[in-house]
C-alpha cells in the first residue's frame, strides 16, 4: 500500500509546524523503544499465562502512539481503544503499573479490575482504554464538552481503530463535534485490520479521512510508520481544535505486525509477503537511521537505550509478579461510591444466596 | 406546601439544581427551543441559556455518551431521552460504559450523571414507544433506577439523583406528568434506597412502582369500601430496592401482590417474589402473586390495548385471587 499524505481543503496549514528538540527527538524513540520492549515481554508472559483475557499489542504502530502524544500537552485529555499500552506507558510514564494492571495486581493503573484493555492514569488525563469499538468516541465529546463548558485550555485526543470508523457513534460524534465547535482530535490508527478484516473490506471510501467532509471538518492522511510526519500533524491539528475550538479527523496508515490479539496468529488473513514488505518500515529502524543521519544517535546510544528499557520492562515484570493480588474482601469495592453503603443497606431481606454478605461488603464498616 | 403536577415538581427540582450548582447542565432533544416533548424543561432554556440547557440532535447514543464524559470531568448533567424505548439507542453507552466505568478504572473516576425518561402505555403509542424497560436497566450493578409516583418524590428523588455521585437512571411516566399532588417548598431530597408505604393495611400488601403505584391505591380504596384493607408499598427506588419495607409489610398482612406496568417475566415483579417468599416464608398465607402488562407488543387499537394494560380492573382481580387463597375472600367475587 502506497500512502501519500493527502488531506481535505480544509486541512489546518502546514505553516503551523512544531520546533522539535533534539532531546524530544531522542525522547520519542526511547518511548517507542519502550513500547517494543514492553510488549514483546507482555506477550511472552500471556503465553505463560501470567496475564489473561486479551492482550492486544501494537507492535509497528509505535510511530503513530509516540508521535500523537508528543504533541499533546499536560493540558490535553486522551481516549483510546483497547489497544492501549503504548499510551498508557507514554502518557502515565510508569511501566511498572502498567504491567501490574496486565497482571490483574492491586498496584496496577486500574489496581487490577480493568487489565490490558483498560489502563488509564487520570491525573495525567489519560482517560482509559476501552473496549467496546467506537464506545469512546461520544465520551471523548464529552470531555471535550466539559472542556468547552468550564472555559479551560486544552483539547482531547480520541485514538480509534480503522474498524470504529463504520459503527454509528462513529457518525453520531464527528457530527456532535463539528457542530457544537468542541476541542476534539480523533486519531485513526489505520492499521489496516480489523481483526481480521481489511479496510476496503470494511469500508467503502477506504481513504478513512475522506469522510471529514461530511461534518465540514479538516481531515488528513499521514503515514504512521514516520513519528516526526504524526507529531507535525497532530500538532497542527489539537492546535486548531485548542485555539479555533475546530475538531478534527486524522487517519495514520499503520501496520500491525502482530495479529489482533496474542491468541491470533495473524496469518490467516493476510500474505507472509504483504507482512514482510511492510516490515521493511518498521517504524523503529526507520526512526532510529534518520536520527543516526542527524547525529543525534550513535551504537552506544541506541544499546544503551535498548538496555534501559529492557532493565525498566523487567523490573516491571518482577515487581508485578510480587506485587499483591486486590483482595477478595474488595469484590464490592469500586461498583459504586460511599453513599451507597446507607443506600443499600435496606436491601437485604430475602436476598440470593451470598449477597447478604456482599451486601455487608458494601455497606460495611471496612 | 404547594399544589402542583408531577411534571411541574420535576422542572421545579432542575430549575432549583440548575441555580444551586453551576456544574449541572441539561442535555437532550427537544428539550430547549420546544420546551421539551412532554414539556417537562418548559422555560428553562430562556432562565439558563444555551450552555446549561443544550439541545441535541437524534443521537442518543453520541449524548448520553458525551455527558459520561462531561461526567467524568466532574460536570453533573442531566440527560433527558424522550421516550425510554429511545434509551435501548443508548444501551451501549448506559451498560456498557456509564455502569462500568468507576469499576472497571478501580475507583479512578466515576459518572455523576442522571438519565430522566418517561416510560409507560396508555395513549395508543404503539409497540415500539409503550414500553416499561426499566427492569433492564435495574439488573445491571453500577446503576442505580429510581421510579417516583409522585409529584413530592419526583422532586426530591430528582434532587438526589442529581447529587449523586453514580449513574442514576431516573423512571418518569407519561400517564403521571399531569398527575397533581403536594410538594414541599424550598430545597428537600428524598433518599435513594427508602421505599414509602402510600396506605396502610393490614389484609394485603400490593408492591409497587411508578404510575403503578396511584393503580394500586385506587384498587385499595375499591376493596376498601368492601372492608378489606390493602396495604400499598410504592418502591421508589428498584436498585437499591427496600426489602426491608417490603418485608415488614408482608410479615404484617401475610399476603403479597407485586404489581407492574411491564411484562412480569424477568420483570420487576418477579424479583419482588422471589425475594419476598426468602424473606417472609414463615409468614405467608397464600403463595407470592404478580401482576403485569399482558406479554404482547403494545397493540395500537383502543380495546386491544385495554386489554394489555396492567390495568386497575385486572390488579384487582389478582388481589382478590390472593385474598380467595387464602381464605379472607370466597373465589370468585366481585368477578
Amino acid at each position: 500500500m502506497q500512502i501519500v499524505n493527502s488531506s481535505s481543503p480544509q486541512a489546518p496549514s502546514r505553516e503551523r509546524t512544531r520546533a522539535v528538540t533534539a532531546e524530544e527527538l531522542r525522547a520519542m524513540y526511547e518511548q517507542m523503544v519502550l513500547i517494543r520492549t514492553f510488549e514483546e515481554h507482555a506477550e511472552e508472559q500471556y503465553t505463560r499465562a501470567r496475564i489473561g483475557g486479551y492482550l492486544h499489542l501494537s507492535i509497528g504502530e509505535e510511530a503513530t502512539v509516540v508521535g500523537a502524544l508528543f504533541a499533546t500537552g499536560p493540558e490535553d485529555y486522551i481516549l483510546s481503544s483497547y489497544r492501549d499500552h503504548g499510551v498508557a506507558l507514554v502518557r502515565c510514564g510508569d511501566p511498572a503499573a502498567t504491567m501490574a494492571e496486565l497482571f490483574g495486581k492491586e498496584t496496577g493503573l486500574a489496581h487490577g479490575r480493568g487489565g490490558s484493555m483498560h489502563l488509564l492514569c487520570p491525573a495525567r488525563h489519560f482517560l482509559g482504554g476501552w473496549g467496546i469499538v467506537g464506545g469512546h468516541l461520544p465520551i471523548a465529546v464529552g470531555v471535550a464538552m466539559a472542556l468547552d463548558y468550564q472555559q479551560r485550555p486544552g483539547a482531547v485526543l480520541c485514538l480509534l481503530g480503522d474498524g470504529a470508523v463504520n459503527i454509528g457513534t462513529f457518525h453520531e460524534s464527528l457530527n456532535l463535534a463539528a457542530l457544537f465547535h468542541l476541542p476534539v482530535v480523533f486519531l485513526i490508527v489505520n492499521n489496516q485490520y480489523a481483526m481480521g478484516t481489511p479496510v476496503a473490506m470494511a469500508s467503502a471510501e477506504p481513504e478513512l479521512y475522506k469522510r471529514a467532509c461530511a461534518y465540514r471538518m479538516p481531515g488528513e492522511r499521514v503515514d504512521g510508520m514516520d513519528v516526526l510526519a504524526v507529531l507535525e500533524a497532530t500538532h497542527r491539528f489539537l492546535t486548531l481544535a485548542r485555539e479555533e475550538r475546530q475538531p478534527g479527523l486524522l487517519e495514520c496508515v499503520a501496520y500491525r505486525f502482530r495479529g489482533h490479539s496474542v491468541a491470533d496468529p495473524g496469518r490467516a488473513y493476510r500474505s507472509q509477503e504483504e507482512l514482510e514488505q511492510w516490515r521493511q518500515r518498521d517504524p523503529i529502524p526507520r526512526f532510529e537511521a534518520e536520527l543516526r543521519r542527524r547525529g543525534l544517535l550513535d551504537d552506544t546510544m541506541v544499546q544503551q537505550i535498548a538496555a534501559r528499557a529492557e532493565q525498566q520492562v523487567r523490573e516491571a515484570i518482577a515487581a508485578a509478579a510480587a506485587a499483591p493480588d486486590p483482595p477478595l474482601t474488595s469484590l464490592y469495592q469500586h461498583v459504586y461510591g460511599p453513599a451507597a453503603r446507607e443506600q443499600f443497606a435496606r436491601m437485604g431481606p430475602g436476598a440470593p444466596y451470598g449477597e447478604a454478605e456482599a451486601l455487608q461488603r458494601l455497606t460495611g464498616e471496612s | 406546601m404547594a399544589e402542583m403536577t408531577y411534571r411541574e415538581a420535576l422542572r421545579t427540582a432542575l430549575r432549583e439544581e440548575l441555580a444551586r450548582d453551576e456544574r449541572v447542565f441539561l442535555l437532550g432533544e427537544e428539550i430547549g427551543r420546544f420546551e421539551g416533548s412532554y414539556k417537562v424543561t418548559a422555560g428553562l432554556l430562556k432562565e439558563f441559556g444555551p450552555r446549561r440547557v443544550r439541545d441535541m440532535p437524534i443521537s442518543e447514543e453520541s449524548f448520553v455518551g458525551a455527558a459520561i464524559g462531561a461526567a467524568m470531568l466532574g460536570l453533573r448533567p442531566v440527560v433527558e431521552i424522550m421516550t425510554i424505548n429511545f434509551a435501548l439507542v443508548a444501551m451501549d453507552q448506559i451498560i456498557n460504559h456509564a455502569a462500568k466505568v468507576r469499576y472497571m478504572f478501580g475507583g479512578e473516576v466515576h459518572v455523576p450523571l442522571v438519565i430522566r425518561t418517561p416510560g409507560g402505555a396508555g395513549s395508543q403509542l404503539t409497540a415500539q414507544h409503550s414500553q416499561s424497560l426499566e427492569v433492564w436497566f435495574a439488573s445491571t450493578p453500577g446503576l442505580k433506577v429510581v421510579a417516583p409516583a409522585t409529584p413530592a418524590d419526583a422532586k426530591g428523588l430528582l434532587k438526589a439523583a442529581i447529587r449523586d455521585d453514580d449513574p442514576v437512571f431516573f423512571l418518569e411516566n407519561l400517564v403521571l406528568y399531569n398527575v397533581r399532588g403536594e410538594v414541599p417548598d424550598g430545597d428537600y431530597t428524598t433518599p435513594i434506597g427508602v421505599a414509602r408505604v402510600a396506605r396502610e393495611g393490614t389484609d394485603l400488601t400490593i408492591v409497587a412502582h411508578s404510575y403503578t403505584v396511584v393503580r394500586a391505591l385506587a384498587v385499595a380504596e375499591r376493596l376498601a369500601r368492601e372492608g378489606i384493607s390493602v396495604e400499598v408499598i410504592d418502591l421508589r427506588s428498584l436498585r437499591p430496592l427496600d426489602m426491608e419495607t417490603v418485608a415488614a409489610s408482608v410479615r404484617k398482612t401475610k399476603r403479597a401482590l407485586c404489581a407492574e406496568e411491564g411484562w412480569p417475566t424477568f420483570g420487576v415483579t418477579a424479583e419482588l417474589a422471589a425475594r419476598i417468599q426468602r424473606a417472609c416464608f414463615d409468614y405467608l398465607d397464600a403463595p407470592v402473586e404478580r401482576v403485569g402488562g399482558a406479554e404482547v407488543p403494545m397493540p395500537y387499537a383502543k380495546p386491544l390495548e385495554q386489554a394489555a394494560l396492567a390495568s386497575e380492573d385486572k390488579i384487582e382481580r389478582a388481589a382478590r385471587a390472593v385474598l380467595a387463597e387464602s381464605g379472607l375472600l370466597s373465589v370468585g367475587r366481585g368477578r
